[in-house]
């Protein structure tokens, strides 16, 4: 089992989900964060003064997967994400000890799929 | 005598005043001058005081249009509001009053006025202000229905057109002594004049724009795109109701004229059986009692009773107000469903049906004991009134959409009217603006 997390840009969002759902993943957690990567920052303007924001929007979403969906996953996430642009965010991918499903009390597998 | 004017306490510093004039006076003719100098400076007040209450019906639209859509827009939406009012003040100044009230050209328009040019008379300054308010009342319809994705600069491109022209032109017909106001067409307070104008446009402005991403789903169901602050809202609805008095009530344009009465009894009470039209209807057909409805049924009231208002009953008043309230709710879904028209905020429902019902209705329910003397077809009157009726809104609904349409395809291939897909993912407000309306508060992407 594999432990999903990507940070992508807010507003490609619906643009993920899409493309999730046409890869047949539908369960998903999603927060928004803020964040910095290699993006820095941007300016807004407020009443002609600049103020810099370092920590960016930024949403991160959470899917666990069995073994044989992750690399649908992680190219659905990508499809969705990707403008080419510095600031279409990461994916970090790590191993998955144990999922319990709460309302059966399902581990593994079952409890993910 | 000027003493006795910055008295605070207004009826008995006027009564003060009749009474010294009336003492004072030599002959009678010289007191029943004096009377009917104070009676026209009390005409004067009134209409003036209408004009500040109509005024405040932008704080209403601007709160309204912001409370239903979402916070990412919600900079853009005032700056909309904001920038109609002070973008089309100045042109209606400019070229709009004198086509709406200068000397009439074959029905069609005014030929004179322009710059307020010639005009020195103290009573048709204020009646210009007056005048002002409606205009940019008609304008700040628009906003509402093109919101979340257009681009600002077409919007402000659009503004000055309907301000300068689109506007003014209906109002010439109907209240600056047009081709329809010679057929006896009658609209008190604008359901034709004001809003159906606002609402032909905000639906012609929709349709150019095409639906909100994340709108309509590939099968094409409609999907819900919640407003972020429905308090907001809702202050938004009662500065409106408020604003309505001044807007019905002022359109007496003389406080001397008692049935100001009638007219602010038929307001309200149209609002609030407007207000439950549409509370029950969604109740009954969506099983919970929907508050967006409700607040778009207070509107929806008002604007069917702007046009009947001085020549109506109350219990017309009542009548007409909750068929508007449960038009609104099943012209809503049925703009949203069925034709797959995006408008946020309901604006096209508020304004053009509920418009079109109140101008029918006069046509319906006039009764001669009031104001205009005319009978509608339940009181007598036969089919006259109401077939000039609809000649009216046909040939403001085919004037405002023609000319609406050109103004947008101008805006689309010199402009660019809609905003990119990139901009109305993040919202208008960094896009445009570089502004948020909630900074230092999260604003969650849950789409």
């Amino acid at each position: 089992m594999k432990m999903i997390v990507a940070i992508i840009q807010p507003e490609k969002l619906p643009d993920v989900k899409q493309a999730l759902f046409d890869a047949d993943v539908h369960k998903m957690t999603v927060s928004n964060v803020i964040g910095a990567g290699q993006q820095k920052g941007y300016t807004e303007a407020y009443r002609g003064v600049i103020s810099e924001i370092n920590l960016l929007k930024k949403v991160r979403v959470e899917i666990a997967v069995n073994d044989n969906f992750a690399d649908k996953t992680i190219d659905a996430i990508i499809k969705g994400a990707r403008t080419g642009k510095i600031g279409d965010g990461k994916i970090f991918i790590s191993d998955l000890k144990e999922c319990i499903r709460i309302r059966t009390k399902e581990t593994g597998k079952n409890a993910i799929g | 005598m000027l003493k006795i004017f910055k008295q605070r306490n207004v009826p008995r510093g006027l009564l003060a005043l009749l009474f010294v004039t009336a003492g004072c006076a030599a002959d009678a003719v010289t007191a029943g001058e004096n009377i009917s100098d104070i009676a026209k400076s009390v005409d004067l007040v009134w209409m003036l005081l209408g004009g500040f209450l109509v005024f405040w019906m932008q704080a209403g639209f601007a709160l309204v249009e912001s409370g239903f859509t979402r916070a990412k827009n919600a900079v853009n939406i005032i700056a909309k509001n904001l920038m109609d009012f002070s973008l089309g003040c100045p042109v209606y100044f400019i070229v709009g009053y004198g086509l709406m009230f200068g000397a009439d050209k074959l029905g069609l328009w005014g030929t004179n006025s322009f710059l307020l040019n010639g005009v020195s008379d103290m009573w048709d300054i204020g009646f210009f202000f007056f005048q002002a308010m409606f205009a940019a009342t008609a304008a700040t319809i628009v906003s509402g229905a093109m919101a979340e994705r257009t681009q600002f600069k077409a919007y402000l491109f659009y503004t000055v057109f309907i301000s300068a022209f689109i506007y003014p032109v209906v109002g010439h017909w109907i209240w600056g002594g047009g081709w329809l106001a010679e057929k006896g067409f009658l609209d008190f307070a604008g359901s034709t004049v004001v809003h159906s104008v606002g609402g032909w446009a905000a639906l012609t402005g929709a349709i150019f724009l095409g639906p909100r991403i994340g709108k309509y789903s590939a099968d094409g169901r409609s999907k819900a795109i919640p407003g972020h602050n429905i308090p907001l809202a809702a202050l938004g609805v009662f500065i409106l109701w408020i604003g309505w008095f001044g807007f019905n009530g002022g359109s007496t344009i003389a406080a001397t004229n008692w049935n100001i009465s009638l007219v602010l009894v038929t307001t309200t009470l149209a609002a609030a059986a407007g207000t439950c039209g549409a509370l029950f209807y969604s109740w009954i057909r969506f099983g919970k009692p929907d508050i967006s409805m409700a607040l778009n049924g207070s509107l929806a009231g008002l604007v069917s009773i702007t046009a009947p208002t001085y020549d109506v009953s109350a219990v017309s008043s009542l009548i007409i107000g909750l068929i508007g309230g449960v038009l609104v709710v099943a012209s809503v879904e049925f703009i949203d469903k069925v034709l797959h028209i995006d408008d946020p905020v309901g604006a096209v429902s508020v304004h053009a049906v509920c418009g079109v019902w109140g101008t029918i209705a006069l046509g319906l329910f006039a009764e001669s004991q009031y104001g205009n003397g005319v009978s509608g077809l339940f009181f007598g009157g036969g089919l006259t009134q109401l077939l000039v009726q609809l000649e009216g809104i046909v040939a403001v609904a085919v004037w405002t959409i023609a000319t609406s349409a050109a103004v947008f395809t101008v805006a689309k291939y010199a402009i660019g009217l809609r905003a990119s897909r990139e901009e109305e993912l993040k919202g208008l407000d960094l896009t445009e603006h570089g502004q948020e309306a909630y900074a230092g508060f999260e604003i969650y992407s849950n789409e």
